[in-house]
């Protein structure tokens, strides 16, 4: 179903290493008897599910063999699903580029993430394992974003995803529309934020042709460019951008920058997806969308609605959700996916947005968001189902290890809430209008 | 009341002209009636705009030619206690928000009726959830931003759906109460100082309005004749308030000026929920699943259930805030209040008839009852699950265009 270049993420996969922080399951540990969502295949009605090492061992139906010396815990009357994946979120509060420029592809997430910030916790009682950590949209180009894993972190280390040659996973935050038209150096209009950014993307193709030419030569390599350089990842597509779009026009603008430089995107929030759905199709180009209590909150969003994710589900584009926390919860995202079915898309395919079709957006599907074996042990515990306001997420695993239990007080507060468990400081609510004081 | 009675004599004349005539038979599955044990497979007959009877189908005699409305679930037409639906409009632009004016920071003044926008698409929006009544106005965020009202979500024209023009009177205290850089007040201490400073004006205003020589009366004042009604408590003061001394001061305030109130927001009150309970004032809790940050940041998806087996009495609001979502859903806030603790009947409650009676309506709306407003909203399901839509909603007796969400 996911169209976008078939080939590059099983390169991805074949490389891609996991930094493991704690050491999970010495002994398989066997979970009986819950209904398992495995999302790729079959749901077992009262499944067995046996992790070890960090990694998914066995799954299958009632009586399937345990392996010698494995513990069971029984589960039965809970469900299992795999581990949530966030394709867009903002918890560790971090801040990407700064208000000297419109495009800066230099600035990391990776530099600003508070990993002791609530929000990381909440984010694991809500059974979130993998969030896609994005600079906000206040840019043309706002940095690079960081896919993490929601491991129980002491520094950002500990949550990252690297390859082996140690590049970080992550893609490119773009945005257009009207968060990045401010005042110069910014841009003032749609088109000359268009005419800003395919200069940009000008200026790294001749980048890359003169390395190119340079053939290895140190004299003749241009010198280091910590912005073209990244653009020049996402032009070889190895870079994927995630780019911030709400009005049908800006969501077509998108598209012809794509069409022009051949970058691999994912289209976010795209409040208007369902004026444009065919168009959206047609260019085989993913999306990520936002379910939200109520329309409007700024003019691009007035026709925000939850008939989204049913009307691209139909017309074939691969579809993910995110919380794009704070501005939704993490600990309600199963929510955004329950609004998304009772606006008329299938259970299937809002279970699968939750998990696989998001870790696709993330290249990140040979590892994560099903339940298959040789997959990382991430899932999550549920008293219910997935789509019911009386359900909670009972526990949340990464890697095999538990990090988030309902039962233990201490986590159960970043559930509740309740006092200490929230933030002190004003809500990060990136941005438009003079009064909007959060910025 | 006198002058809600005069609103509700202006709507009945022009709605009756038109379609309230006739009768309308909602029949559903489960009726939760909010007086009483829930019906299973009921009626609710309308006419005139009134519920006309309510019972178990089989006991009720329906007349013939009459419209039928079939539903899984009824419930009375939801209230919500606090929000500022038809004041901050949908596209969040300077012309559209009308909740919060800063030149000063005191300003009773401001009446409700005055900017209200009854065809804001929020307005048609939450009542496509089932929402019939709002208790709308000016927001918090300054010492006393001005009045609230009440209002139905139907018609659009606000003199026929008002209620009640001036509900109360909205104050803030606390952080939320600052005014811009450099102007008072800017610490909390001040801003109490500077709420009973005014409070002894207006109680100088009552006092000098009482003389016998009427060349001693004090000139009319817009103000202090609203903070007046609130020291007689005819329009009580609605104080926003999150932090526990912020909590605390707002009690103080009232006993000193034996005003009555209603504490707004109050994420703090699980760690005073002695003091609240002794006060006798009600609550109206911040919205479940609003945002646990700055003064909020105690706040807790289980305070409701908290403040139910204290006995405190509260209603559950969709509150404000200045970003997305434009406004919340007071469906959905109770039904995360159900889904924490509170039990399925008091987390309607307090969308319904609790909240009517913290608002004064309760003998017009709130509950399905004979010679109520015939206020309903019909469900396909339990009204609080995510996957149920609401499938109909009646307003004062008109069934309005519902798109099903």
């Amino acid at each position: 179903m996911i169209r976008f270049c078939p080939a590059f993420p099983a390169f991805l996969a074949a490389v891609f290493g996991w930094a493991v922080l704690a050491p999970a399951q010495e002994t398989p540990l066997a979970l009986i008897g819950a209904q398992l969502i495995c999302v790729s295949g079959e749901t077992h009605e009262e499944g067995v599910l046996v992790v070890h090492r960090g990694k998914i061992i066995i799954v299958g139906p009632r009586g399937t063999a345990l392996p010698a010396g494995a513990t069971t815990r029984d589960v039965r009357g809970q469900i299992i699903m795999p581990g949530l994946v966030d394709t867009h979120s903002h918890i560790g509060s971090p801040a990407g580029g700064d208000q000297s420029a419109p495009i800066q592809p230099d600035a990391r997430v990776l530099d600003a993430v508070d990993v002791r910030d609530a929000s990381i916790q909440k984010a694991q009682a809500g059974g979130l394992t993998t969030a896609n950590i994005m600079p906000g949209s206040g840019h043309l180009i706002s940095g690079q974003t960081l896919y993490v894993k929601l491991r129980d972190g002491n520094t950002i280390d500990d949550l990252l995803i690297t390859d082996k040659a140690g590049r970080v996973a992550g893609g490119l935050k773009m945005a257009n529309g009207t968060n990045s038209r401010k005042d110069p150096p910014f841009p003032g209009t749609r088109a000359k934020s268009a005419a800003l950014v395919r200069e940009k993307f000008i200026a790294a193709r001749e980048y890359r042709e003169k390395i190119v030419r340079a053939k290895g030569d140190a004299d003749k390599l241009p010198p280091r460019d910590l912005a073209l350089e990244i653009l020049v990842e996402v032009l070889e597509r190895q870079r994927v951008v995630h780019h911030h779009t709400h009005r049908h026009d800006d969501i077509l603008t998108v598209l012809r920058l794509q069409k022009e430089f051949g970058f691999r995107v994912v289209l976010h929030h795209v409040s208007d997806a369902w004026k444009v759905a065919e168009e959206i199709a047609a260019a085989h180009v993913p999306c990520s969308i936002i379910l939200l209590d109520s329309p409007g909150g700024k003019l691009e969003a007035r026709d925000v609605d939850w008939k989204n994710g049913v009307v691209l589900e139909k017309a074939g584009v691969p579809v993910g959700f995110h919380t794009d926390d704070p501005v939704t919860d993490s600990r309600l995202f199963l929510r955004s996916a329950a609004f998304a079915v009772r606006a008329g898309m299938s259970r299937a395919g809002a279970l699968r947005a939750l998990t696989l079709t998001g870790a696709e957006m993330l290249d990140l599907q040979a590892r994560i968001g099903s339940l298959d074996v040789g997959k990382d042990a991430d899932f999550i515990v549920l008293s219910g189902d997935p789509f019911s306001v009386y359900t909670h997420v009972l526990e949340t695993y990464v890697d095999g290890v538990k990090v988030f239990d309902r039962e233990k007080e201490k986590d159960r507060r970043w559930s509740t809430g309740g006092y200490g468990a929230g933030n002190p400081r004003p809500a990060h609510l990136c941005c438009y209008g003079s009064w909007e004081e959060a910025r | 009341m006198k002058k809600s009675a005069r609103y509700f004599v202006t709507l009945a004349c022009l709605l009756a002209a038109t379609s309230l005539a006739e009768g309308i038979v909602v029949h559903g599955e489960i009726i939760h009636t909010m007086a009483g044990a829930i019906i299973r497979d009921g009626v609710v007959l309308i006419q005139h705009g009134k519920i006309e009877s309510v019972g178990e189908a089989a006991s009720v005699k329906i007349p013939a030619g009459w419209r039928v409305l079939k539903a899984r679930v009824v419930t009375p037409g939801l209230i919500d206690a606090h929000t500022v639906v038809g004041f901050s409009g949908i596209l969040n632009q300077p012309h559209d928000q009308e909740q919060l004016e800063k030149s000063t920071p005191l300003q009773p003044e401001l009446r409700a009726i005055d900017a209200y926008n009854g065809r804001d698409p929020l307005v048609e929006y939450v009542r496509s959830f089932g929402v019939t009544t709002l208790h709308t106005g000016h927001g918090p965020g300054a010492l006393i931003s001005g009045q609230t009202m009440i209002v139905k979500t139907y018609p659009l024209n606000v003199d026929l759906a008002l209620i009640n023009p001036a509900a109360m009177t909205a104050a803030t205290l606390g952080a939320g109460a600052k005014a811009e850089k450099d102007k008072a007040p800017g610490t909390a201490s001040k801003a109490v100082a500077m709420l009973r400073a005014e409070l002894i004006k207006a109680e100088d205003y009552v006092a000098k309005g009482k003389k016998s020589d009427i060349e001693k009366r004090p000139a009319r004042d817009l103000r202090l004749e609203v903070l007046a009604r609130a020291l007689d408590g005819e329009q009580p003061l609605l104080i926003t308030v999150h932090r526990h001394q912020d909590i605390l001061a707002a009690l103080r305030l009232a006993a000193e000026f034996k005003l009555k109130i209603v504490l707004d927001g109050v994420s703090d009150a699980p760690l005073v929920l002695d003091q609240i309970k002794q006060s006798g004032f009600p609550v109206f809790l911040h919205p479940t699943m609003y945002r646990a940050n700055n003064e909020t940041e105690n706040l807790s998806v289980e305070t409701a259930s908290k403040l139910r087996k204290a006995g405190i009495p509260f209603a559950l609001q969709s509150g404000f805030e200045n970003y997305v979502p434009k406004t919340r859903i007071v469906l959905f806030e109770a039904a995360i209040a159900a889904a924490n603790g509170l039990s399925q009947s008091d987390a309607l409650a307090a969308i319904t008839i609790d909240a009517a009676k913290l608002l004064g309506i309760q003998q017009r709306t709130g509950s399905l009852e004979i010679g109520k407003d015939a206020d309903l909203a019909l469900y396909d399901g339990d009204p609080f699950e995510y996957t149920t839509h609401c499938t109909g909603v009646v307003v004062s007796g008109v069934v309005t265009d519902v798109q099903p969400h």
